[in-house]
């Protein structure tokens, strides 16, 4: 398993393609791509800044990454996230899992995502016309978080 | 000369994102006072600085905070060495 945050993006088929590699046991191979979006909460927004916190974020992703194989039977698993100020139609988070079939990825996948957006420590600050603003923690993410539990 | 030093306990206390900004500061080391063992203890300390920190830090504001890389219950108890951060609620992903 694998945990990355960096500035750089992201090849999401070489991603794909090392993973696969090697394994002639993976047979379903589930991935998700988070984007920069233009708009958010009425406001045009022209470039977003994300913050984290230097090593307790890797040990937050490594955790959840963890329960994610406790809970399904993975070969593999990896999250990069990006830092740093990204741009709309920007790549900011990479998920991919390998598993056997496909219900395992891909549940195991949705699971990543949901308890990411929730328990790793990153900050998005968005600059709007208005000015910059920090986004605000969704009550929408919590319930999704709060599905598997 | 004065035996108490020896026990005196210095932290890393480190602030991210709003918070960050609000007190103009990424980390300090802070000695704690004698009366201070835990996060409550702590938060409640930072408060009496002035009024960002009461602000920011007022009972009901939702203010995450991690001792040593974990997420911290007002309970956690603190001491010598400790790394705590005070950070609001994420939004990555």
């Amino acid at each position: 398993m694998t945990v990355r945050v960096q500035t750089g993006d992201f090849d999401v088929g070489a991603e794909m393609a090392a993973m696969r590699r090697g394994n002639p046991k993976i047979g379903a191979i589930a991935s998700f791509v988070g984007v920069v979006r233009d708009l958010n909460e009425g406001a045009d927004v022209a470039e977003m800044t994300l913050e984290h916190y230097p090593g307790m974020t890797e040990k937050a992703l490594e955790k959840i990454v963890g329960e994610a194989r406790a809970r399904w039977d993975i070969y593999d698993a990896l999250v990069v996230h990006r830092v740093g100020t990204l741009k709309p139609t920007d790549q900011i988070v990479l998920v991919v899992v390998a598993s056997a079939h496909r219900g395992e990825a891909f549940q195991a996948c949705e699971f990543l995502m949901d308890y990411l957006k929730t328990r790793a420590p990153f900050w998005k600050k968005e600059k709007t016309p208005e000015g910059g603003r920090w986004v605000d923690a969704r009550s929408a993410d919590d319930a999704a978080a709060d599905r598997w539990s | 000369m004065k035996p108490e030093d020896s026990r005196i306990a210095t932290i890393e206390v480190l602030y991210f994102a709003r918070l960050r900004e609000a007190f103009g500061r990424e980390r300090e080391k802070i000695e704690l006072p004698g009366n201070v063992q835990d996060v409550a203890g702590l938060t409640a300390w930072l408060r009496n600085r002035g009024e960002t920190w009461a602000r920011e830090l007022a009972p009901g504001k939702p203010v995450r905070i991690a001792v040593n890389q974990d997420m911290a219950a007002a309970d956690t108890p603190l001491g010598n060495g400790d790394e705590v951060a005070y950070f609001p609620p994420v939004t990555g992903g």
